[in-house]
């Protein structure tokens, strides 16, 4: 009985050893990298070399390639990071949490790139670096929470008890994604309206989308590979900071 | 009911406590005029703004003393294991704490009104939206202070984490007193304030409960 049910475990469960997971997912790392290095390649080629300048923002509208994607995957990270929240409060599987803290410095890096790259681009389109309306200023506000939650991972000694008050934040810091989502619609001052996800199909040729999708996968697979990566560092971490525990509880006795 | 007069009556004992909220909150929208210099239209217009960010600034202020008390000497352990859900309990010390933190600066807010050079509309309009913000104010401190409990120098990182879930309320509460539609960004601040009330006795007791064990 008890054998069979050590047997039949599927790979949910088997991915919850942190060391299983690193052995089953080190494969994983290199065909990624490679795929993304891949799709950065033909997608900036495409958005340098073989996409039309706008017929209103000549070749500034290139910085969209690089824009649009960060500020998707800003909400993305944080998406990911609530899916893990509710993985930790829920099911109590021991790699949410690891996924969880290994996205969140990638979730605040996005963000501050998709308003550095905003700033850059808003400058000679709408003649300014920054303005209040709704989109930027609730993407800020994510920025902020990304923060709080680093800072908050930061501030525990013992990450395990650390991994649950996080959660409970992060899942109130959740409520945030909509109000961004839908900020264009609800204020609709300077930021332009969904033109890419909509009812009715894109607003944009096909020439611009192309590219924009092809980056779009290059810097979602960007994430998955850092999010990999960073998931393995710190099941590592966690392994040193046992044996150094382990260490000095054994120097002390 | 018991632990709500529990409560009143710890924090009306230290006494001091409350007095210095409100000497802050004073002395805050004191120094705005020293800062931005003293021209009376120019203080009418932003006084909205500088009220609440005072209220804001006083209430973070009253945070750590919500659950951090009970917290070190142990009582809230046996809170925990009382008959009463932990909810229930956090519920009654929300309200306690809007008592003694956000009342004292409601009555307070006259003096600011005349430092400030508001009119008499714009300070009954300010009133009222103070009335209805901050109970989502001390709501989304309370989940703060609830998260921050364990960790021993948490009194810094609480309004890292409060202040951006504060957002709504400061625009709602500042566009009740200053917006031509006023009436609408007053009753989205009422609804705001009555969500983040009744749920966050449930994520701070959650939060509480899972920090402990």
């Amino acid at each position: 009985m008890h054998d069979e049910t050590t047997q039949r475990q599927n790979w949910w469960q088997r991915i919850a050893h942190p060391g299983q997971f690193v052995a089953w997912t080190t494969p994983l790392l290199w065909p990624l990298t490679a795929l993304t290095a891949a799709l950065f390649a033909l997608g900036l080629w495409f958005a340098f070399f073989n996409s039309p300048q706008d017929y209103q923002m000549g070749d500034t509208v290139r910085i969209m390639y690089v824009h649009v994607p960060n500020a998707w995957l800003s909400q993305f990270v944080y998406a990911v990071m609530t899916v893990s929240a509710l993985g930790t409060l829920v099911w109590r599987h021991p790699m949410a949490d690891v996924s969880m803290k290994a996205a969140a410095p990638l979730g605040a890096l996005f963000t501050a790139l998709a308003l550095f790259t905003g700033a850059l681009w808003g400058r000679p389109t709408w003649g300014t670096f920054w303005e209040w309306d709704g989109r930027m200023t609730s993407t800020l506000v994510l920025l902020f929470i990304y923060l709080g939650i680093i800072a908050l991972w930061r501030a525990f000694d013992d990450q395990l008890r650390a991994a649950r008050v996080v959660a409970v934040f992060t899942l109130v810091g959740a409520i945030n994604i909509p109000i961004i989502k839908f900020s264009v619609d609800w204020w609709s001052t300077l930021h332009q309206p969904a033109s890419v996800f909509r009812a009715d199909g894109p607003t944009m040729p096909g020439s611009i989308l192309t590219p924009l999708f092809v980056m779009f996968f290059a810097f979602t697979f960007l994430f998955l590979a850092l999010h990999l990566k960073a998931m393995h560092t710190e099941v590592k971490r966690r392994r040193v900071m046992t044996l150094e525990r382990r260490l000095a509880q054994g120097v002390q006795a | 009911m018991t632990m709500l007069a529990r409560e009143l009556r710890l924090a009306l004992r230290g006494g001091g406590d409350v007095l210095t909220l409100v000497l802050f909150f004073v002395i805050v929208g004191a120094i705005v005029p020293f800062a931005v210099g003293p021209d009376q239209t120019l203080l009418a217009a932003i006084a909205p703004g500088i009220v609440w960010i005072a209220a804001f600034l006083a209430m973070l202020l009253g945070l750590e003393r919500l659950f951090r008390p009970d917290h070190e000497d142990g009582s809230l352990i046996l809170l925990r294991h009382a008959e009463l859900p932990l909810s229930a309990i956090v519920a009654a010390k929300l309200i306690a704490h809007w008592l003694v933190s956000a009342v004292p600066l409601l009555l307070a807010s006259p003096v600011l009104a005349v430092l400030l050079a508001m009119d008499l509309d714009a300070f009954g309009r300010t009133l009222l939206s103070l009335l209805l913000g901050t109970p989502a104010l001390a709501a989304f401190g309370a989940i703060g202070a609830a998260v921050t409990v364990p960790i021993r120098h948490g009194g810094l990182i609480a309004p890292i984490l409060i202040a951006p879930l504060s957002v709504p309320a400061l625009i709602f509460g500042v566009g009740a007193i200053t917006s031509p539609q006023s009436g609408s960004a007053t009753l989205f601040l009422a609804a705001l304030s009555l969500m983040a009330v009744a749920l966050a006795p449930f994520v701070a007791a959650f939060a509480l409960g899972t920090a402990e064990d």
